[in-house]
């Protein structure tokens, strides 16, 4: 009889610490079942963030490497440049990525680093308790922004659209958004990981997957309802799809060359523009 | 390549001496007084294929360290006092991880901006730890070119058998001075064995997945890592103690001084003995492991020392220790990129003495 569905080989067979309703199981399990589908489970090294998915190491059944907050992709440079024919992947959250890790992002996706990394964006600080993350959406409450996000009086800044800011940077060549609310969107999530893990063993540059996910306990929120608040709050911010494909030889390349709309004023700003636009045609 | 006679600054001779040790990555981020270099690792790393990253910055270039370390590559990086301050977080994860490498620190005047003049104000930062939590890196202090090629080239072995990293502490002057040096022969870095508790080339071994963190959140378990890594520290403090004695037998009063302090030392103790005095110098090499055990061995033998330091007074508090209440300790310091001449040196010894 043939096996057509198991659990992943990368991923170990225990149960998780995460919530329930927490993306973070999902999106382990897709990047575990790539691999195999790749048969690099014993080529994979993956550098974790600090956050809940600090506790990724417990569950994937390969190499890895915890660095400190933030650094990241500082880390798995190093990783990658000293071992260029394994998989390296980076975790990293909203946190992690887009506050503190800011400048070591930026100039990994600039110097065009090897490395897969995957963001997992809830818009909201998990392991310290639900404080305001870069991508809280304005008007989304938190236990630093007690009356929801206010970048106006309150000066508290707006949500950041990591994909949209790293695209302008020469050195990324593939960097897609996809969210784990649903099952259609998790299968789409799954293929933009396939795109950028082999790209990656293609030698290509920079490659991102920024994954849309829930936090339900830090929402306030039953599981369920946080699927939904995905779907109505941060989807229409974040537009899902394939925000630049520039890829040798993969389906839907060229994806940025069709937005040259990215680098002119006005185009990225508004939520489902520009760029989502081109996104929408690539999923 | 075999052993060479060349002309250097020091800053070079590290880098070369880096080079034949087998350094195959170096990450580091742009700081006067060390700039010549990280431009001499970009020119000779790329040149043999090997790795050289100018970071965005030095809290990036220490954790690009961090994951090249973890993959067992004999990995490096060099700043002067402030970036080394940003180092520190990096050097915390490292010491908590068990991971080798080497840092240089060519140090400059502080605190703060400071002056990019030659200083020793980052003493206390070298020997505790400098950053968060219990550990010590492994410090050493040359205090001539040839002195930092040789501990430079030792300093790979030396990380990679404790797993700790070595901090070799040289400061502006030394970097930037121009002595002979002769090289030692270059490692094929080949033939470096692959480590144990490395990630990567699982296929090849098909050992378990290896997991490089500093992270325990169970008390018991942190503190049994401490206590074992603090066992292992006494192991290496038994090896590594290093130091150097002139004329220390016979003197009437001791210097104790490292780098380039205990340079200007040697030049007084040969005005001194001009004049009839004897005076001796106790060099630490190594600034961690300190070595107290000698110090107090020549305090018990009713020796008096006179510290000397581009500080306002660092190394002094070890020697302290070391001789314990057990003889006199005098203390001279400049600080701000100051180097105390040999004159207001032995002028100070000669106070002290009577004479």
């Amino acid at each position: 009889m043939e096996l057509v569905y198991g659990h992943p080989k990368s991923l170990k067979p225990i149960q998780t610490k995460y919530c329930p309703g927490c993306g973070h199981g999902v999106i382990h399990r897709l990047i575990s079942e790539v691999i195999d589908e790749m048969g690099l489970q014993t080529r994979s090294i993956i550098t974790n963030p600090v956050g809940c998915s600090i506790w990724a190491d417990l569950y994937f059944d390969f190499d890895s490497v915890q660095p400190a907050h933030g650094r990241t992709p500082a880390a798995a440079t190093g990783v990658k440049r000293m071992l260029p024919d394994h998989l390296v992947i980076c975790y990293q959250g909203d946190g992690d990525l887009a506050a503190i890790g800011t400048a070591e992002i930026i100039h990994a996706a600039n110097r065009g680093e090897k490395f897969t990394t995957i963001f997992v964006n809830n818009a909201i600080y998990g392991m310290t308790g639900g404080q305001m993350a870069p991508t809280t959406l304005v008007g989304q409450k938190a236990t630093t922004a007690p009356e929801g996000r206010d970048p106006g009086t309150a000066g508290m800044g707006y949500p950041i659209k990591v994909c949209e800011l790293l695209a302008t940077l020469e050195g990324t060549r593939y960097l897609a958004r996809g969210a784990v609310n649903n099952p259609v969107n998790v299968r789409k999530t799954k293929k933009y990981i396939r795109n950028a893990f082999e790209a990656q063993m293609r030698g290509e540059g920079f490659t991102m997957v920024e994954v849309l996910s829930q936090c339900p306990t830090n929402w306030s929120m039953k599981p369920a309802e946080s699927v939904e608040w995905l779907e109505q709050n941060m989807i229409p911010f974040y537009p899902l799809g394939e925000i630049k494909n520039t890829l040798a030889s993969v389906e839907g390349a060229g994806a940025i060359g069709a937005s040259g709309a990215i680098g002119m004023p006005g185009a990225i700003g508004v939520p489902g523009a520009a760029v989502g636009t081109v996104a929408a045609g690539k999923e | 390549m075999s052993e060479e006679k060349r002309l250097m600054k020091g800053n070079e001779a590290i880098a070369e001496s880096a080079i034949r040790a087998g350094c195959k990555a170096y990450f580091g981020y742009p700081i006067t007084p060390q700039n010549e270099l990280i431009a001499y690792m970009a020119k000779h790393l790329l040149a043999r294929g090997r790795i050289f990253i100018q970071a965005e910055s030095e809290v990036a270039a220490i954790n690009m360290v961090y994951g090249a370390a973890a993959t067992g590559a004999r990995a490096m990086t060099s700043s002067s006092s402030p970036g080394v301050s940003l180092k520190q977080e990096g050097i915390s994860y490292l010491c908590g991880a068990d991971l080798p490498c080497v840092v240089v620190n060519v140090a400059r005047s502080g605190p703060g901006l400071g002056g990019i003049s030659p200083s020793q104000g980052d003493y206390f930062q070298s020997t505790r730890g400098g950053g968060h939590g219990d550990y010590h890196t492994i410090v050493l202090a040359p205090k001539n070119v040839q002195e930092s090629a040789d501990l430079t080239y030792e300093a790979f072995a030396i990380s990679e058998k404790w797993r700790i990293p070595v901090l070799i502490l040289a400061d502006g002057l030394i970097g930037q001075m121009m002595e002979g040096v002769t090289l030692p022969p270059e490692i094929d870095i080949e033939s470096l064995p692959r480590k144990p508790w490395a990630v990567g080339h699982q296929a090849d071994t098909g050992r378990a997945i290896n997991h490089v963190t500093s992270i325990n959140l169970v008390p018991a378990e942190l503190e049994a890592a401490n206590i074992a890594r603090y066992e292992r520290y006494g192991r290496a403090a038994r090896e590594l103690t290093r130091y150097e004695e002139i004329g220390v037998e016979d003197a009437d009063l001791v210097f104790v001084a490292y780098g380039t302090s205990a340079r200007v030392c040697q030049g007084a103790m040969e005005a001194a003995a001009a004049q009839g005095i004897k005076l001796g110098l106790f060099r630490p090499i190594s600034l961690w492991p300190f070595p107290y055990d000698r110090l107090s061995e020549l305090a018990r033998r009713g020796k008096r020392f006179l510290a000397v330091e581009m500080s306002m007074g660092q190394m002094v508090e070890d020697v302290r220790l070391a001789v314990n209440g057990a003889a006199k300790v005098d203390f001279y310091g400049r600080c701000g990129g100051v180097i105390p001449s040999e004159e207001e040196v032995l002028a100070e010894a000669r106070r002290l003495l009577g004479r």
